[in-house]
């Protein structure tokens, strides 16, 4: 068998494999569901039912789409111009880090000025952190998935030191834990009385200002040109380099947000559970939109309902919660053959 | 001979479809054994998707193909291979960090024969050269070889296969006239042993040589086919094109003040290709410099050095009297350097970019196209309407993916691009690889209209006739030294072939100028 390209793929071929990709994880998915011993349509009626059914059940959605979100456009942003950034985890965290760093009652201003403040700070911790492999990628060619993977590690345990030592909450009965933000740090609700916080439509401005800035911005057209044909990007005149140490700045920083939307918004203060795993999430929200910026939020809000349905779903329906990672992994592994199926036709020999 | 002669291919009535696209039109093509027949085509003519479908590439959607009266299964590479047709593509497939034995010997026994037979397998390949006059040692390294030498590997793997039928894709390109020579000499011997060629070629001149028949393909139509002695080229160019072709006229020059110099410009050498060797060239005002030379020379290097990609070792670049200290692609655009780049897909465009985006790639950051980091669409897309349409590049549209578009057509947005903004240096680097006649001689007449108007030329090329034509001074490079400049009609071909193989340096440094 060989993969043949098409040149100019009609509209139903750009339309049915993702169809045929998303109809077969749930199959597949059912077919796990019977296996541990559940009727699969009241497992699916569980996970919607769970994820959108309610209100209470939609916001629980939307909070966790936000650092989805987040991380989704950090790393679409570095694919896009193919840097591989792994480590919106660390960038996370970073993010979070300054969040309590500067919102636990040091910082002298007003009141008014301390959010913008953290955010600003945030954004520069994270951009901060990814600039460094994109250095050692731009000056001596060290290849940035192995850093950016690696910084992970040492980024969790550098927090871990932290929480466990001077950030230690005096009053945290010896939890590894740092002190509560003031109020005037914390993100405030949308809608007082429902559990939804600013984060989420800053993530939602976030992708829609990045989507601008891919299609518009001269920076966008250099970030796209780098990604799709580095040689010509260079011929043409394109500085490569400083090109995707933007790129690195702005993907960290966007991962970083993420971080301080948890902080600021939902946790109030640091734990080492802040992230179960969202830069690596991330990544799998960031292959489903294809990288686009704003098919980044449907796909966070993809991701985040099949998280918080099958949370739900495994408490009614006695399922083990794990049908949700492999869902979402079936999910993102049938796309991309789907996706690869939309540019090539299979030829038997 | 007076046995009937036996008919070593036949492609039958073959049509392939894509899309609204028919690339072969039921085209029928027969080969005798010892025979060559020369192919010929536009760009997009169907030769390339012929050859595909002969080789198992594609599938045809109807039609056959039969070798020594055998048809092949459709889309089997494999089936073709066993019956010995073998090609010989126009960029190699060899391993570099392999012997030339390794390549010659990979994949032509399984895996998991036992033993490896290396002696025997390089007793028939030291036989095979011995016989067809093709020197290569067995051990040297692929990588360390010049492209002729790659290419004698590459038929020697197709002989040590025992191909009946052997197809070449523009086998002279990258070839001195003396290596051109040496090929056809190795050819004629195999034919006399048998061989069936089919031979892929813009040359008309090398068509007549070497072919006995000659088939031409237009729009994926079979035109028609004859014998080579009863034809000449110029009944054969306008056979490619349906009508007489014409070569832009060349008045002689007037040549003005020197517009960029490289005075002493020495690279670094990289892996095998030579850097610069101490080079110093002069484009003056309104003159073509033609640079020839085999490919791999270091006429990359050098049009790197004018581009701004690359910073010599020693020496330095001289635009309009002034030597210049930082140099990038981004200057030289902003200096007025018009770059034709050597490869048009890998960088000289970016394939899944539109007409739009591609038009704008040098200058996206002029006040023309953007402002404060915000891009103008409109601007642009008027740009690019305005290149389409004076430059003539076909297209469905401005929003089409610049990889849909024929190589010809691609050329033409480039060449408008580089135009549009009036430049005084031109870069013509390969300008027109692989274009049709009616292209080539489009992109010619553009840079004979550009040195009329008083720019300089500097016009990159391993097609000698190419160089000949154009040129008012001619330089050849070799091993990355440059030779002095020859005036128009001062050298002959064979002449100048003698440079191009490094002869001539050591005498000629009294005739440096």
């Amino acid at each position: 068998m060989r993969l043949e390209p098409i040149k100019n793929p009609s509209l139903a071929r750009k339309i049915v494999p993702p169809v045929i990709a998303l109809a077969a994880t749930i199959v597949i998915a059912s077919l796990l569901a019977m296996v541990a011993g559940a009727n699969p349509f009241s497992v699916f009626g569980l996970i919607l039912n769970g994820a959108f059914g309610s209100k209470f059940a939609i916001l629980e959605t939307l909070n966790r789409a936000t650092p989805l979100i987040f991380t989704g456009l950090a790393v679409a942003v570095a694919f896009r111009a193919k840097f591989w950034n792994i480590g919106a985890e660390a960038q996370l965290y970073a993010g979070a880090l300054m969040a309590v760093l500067l919102g636990t009652g040091v910082l002298p201003w007003p009141s008014v000025a301390i959010l913008p403040v953290i955010v600003v700070a945030a954004v520069l911790a994270g951009a901060l952190l990814l600039l460094v492999p994109a250095i050692l990628k731009t000056r001596f060619g060290v290849d940035e998935v192995v850093t950016t993977l690696l910084f992970n590690f040492i980024f969790l345990l550098f927090i871990s030191m932290l929480l466990e030592g001077p950030l230690k909450d005096p009053m945290g009965m010896g939890w590894p834990k740092s002190a509560r933000l003031i109020p005037e740090a914390r993100l405030p609700r949308i809608v007082e009385g429902l559990r939804l916080h600013w984060g989420f439509a800053l993530a939602v401005i976030a992708a829609i200002g990045i989507w601008i800035l891919q299609t518009r911005s001269t920076l966008g057209y250099e970030m796209r040109a780098v990604g799709l044909n580095r040689d010509a990007a260079a011929f043409a005149g394109i500085p490569v380099n400083t090109v995707l140490v933007k790129t690195a700045l702005l993907s960290g920083g966007l991962a970083a947000l993420a971080g301080f939307s948890e902080v600021a918004g939902l946790k109030g203060s640091l734990t080492l559970d802040l992230s179960p795993g969202f830069g690596y999430t991330g990544i799998i929200v960031a292959m489903l939109a294809l990288l686009n910026p704003l098919a980044v939020v449907v796909a966070a809000l993809f991701v985040a309902g099949i998280f918080v349905g099958a949370d739900s779903m495994s408490r009614a329906a006695d399922v083990p919660t794990y049908l949700a990672d492999i869902m979402l992994a079936t999910a993102l592994l049938l796309m991309v053959l789907a996706i690869m199926l939309t540019r090539f036709r299979v030829v038997r020999d | 001979m007076n046995t009937a002669p036996v008919e070593a291919l036949a492609l039958d009535a073959i049509t392939k479809r894509f899309g609204e696209l028919t690339a072969n039109d039921a085209v029928s093509l027969s080969v005798n054994q010892g025979e060559v027949v020369a192919l010929l085509g536009e760009n997009g003519a169907g030769k390339t998707t012929l050859m595909n479908i002969l080789f198992g590439q594609y599938t045809a959607d109807s039609g056959a193909v039969r070798v020594f009266g055998k048809t092949l299964p459709p889309g089997n590479s494999r089936a073709a291979l066993d019956e010995g047709v073998g090609m010989v593509h126009q960029h190699f497939t060899l391993a570099d960090n392999l012997t030339v034995q390794e390549n010659i010997t990979l994949g032509a026994r399984s895996l998991f024969s036992p033993g490896l037979g290396r002696s025997a397998a390089r007793a028939r390949i030291v036989d095979l050269s011995r016989k067809f006059h093709l020197s290569v040692s067995p051990d040297a390294r692929v990588g360390s070889l010049s492209v002729g030498e790659r290419q004698r590997v590459e038929i020697l793997k197709a002989l040590y296969r025992d191909v009946r039928i052997l197809i070449l894709d523009e086998p002279t390109a990258v070839l001195t006239p003396q290596e051109t020579d040496d090929l056809f000499a190795t050819l004629r011997l195999a034919i006399a042993d048998g061989l069936s060629i089919i031979f892929i070629s813009h040359k008309l001149h090398e068509v007549m040589a070497i072919a006995d028949r000659v088939v031409v393909l237009r729009h994926g139509k079979m035109i028609g086919g004859v014998d080579t002695q009863d034809t000449d080229k110029n009944a054969l160019a306008a056979m490619m094109m349906g009508t007489e072709a014409t070569p832009p006229k060349v008045s002689p020059a007037t040549p003005g003040a020197a517009l960029l110099e490289l005075r002493s410009v020495t690279t670094a050498d990289v892996g095998s290709v030579p850097g610069l060797k101490s080079v110093s060239l002069a484009l003056q005002a309104g003159q073509i410099v033609g640079l020839a030379g085999v490919s791999g020379n270091g006429q990359a290097a050098i049009a790197d050095v004018v581009g701004g990609l690359l910073h010599p070792a020693s020496g330095e670049l001289v635009l309009n009297q002034e030597a210049v200290r930082r140099w990038t692609p981004r200057n030289a655009v902003q200096s007025g350097i018009a770059r034709i780049p050597e490869d048009r897909h890998k960088t000289g465009t970016i394939a899944d970019f539109d007409l739009v985006e591609n038009a704008i790639l040098e200058r996206y950051k002029a006040p023309a196209f953007s402002k404060a980091g915000w891009l103008n669409w409109r601007k642009s897309r008027a740009f690019a309407d305005g290149i389409i349409d004076k430059y003539d590049v076909r297209c469905p549209g401005a929003d089409t993916p610049i990889r849909l578009l024929s190589g010809g057509n691609m050329q033409k947005l480039i060449l408008g691009r580089v135009l549009e903004a009036d430049p005084q240096i031109i870069l013509a680097n390969q300008p027109v690889r692989g274009l049709d006649i009616g292209a080539v001689n489009y992109v010619h007449s553009q840079l004979l209209a550009a040195r009329a108007r008083g720019a300089a030329v500097l016009l990159i090329s391993e097609d000698l006739d190419e160089v000949m034509a154009l040129a008012d001074i001619i330089h050849v490079i070799a091993d990355g030294r440059l030779s002095p400049g020859f005036a128009r009609g001062e050298m002959t071909p064979a002449q100048l072939g003698l440079w191009m193989a490094g002869q001539g340096f050591d005498k000629g440094v009294a005739h440096a100028s």
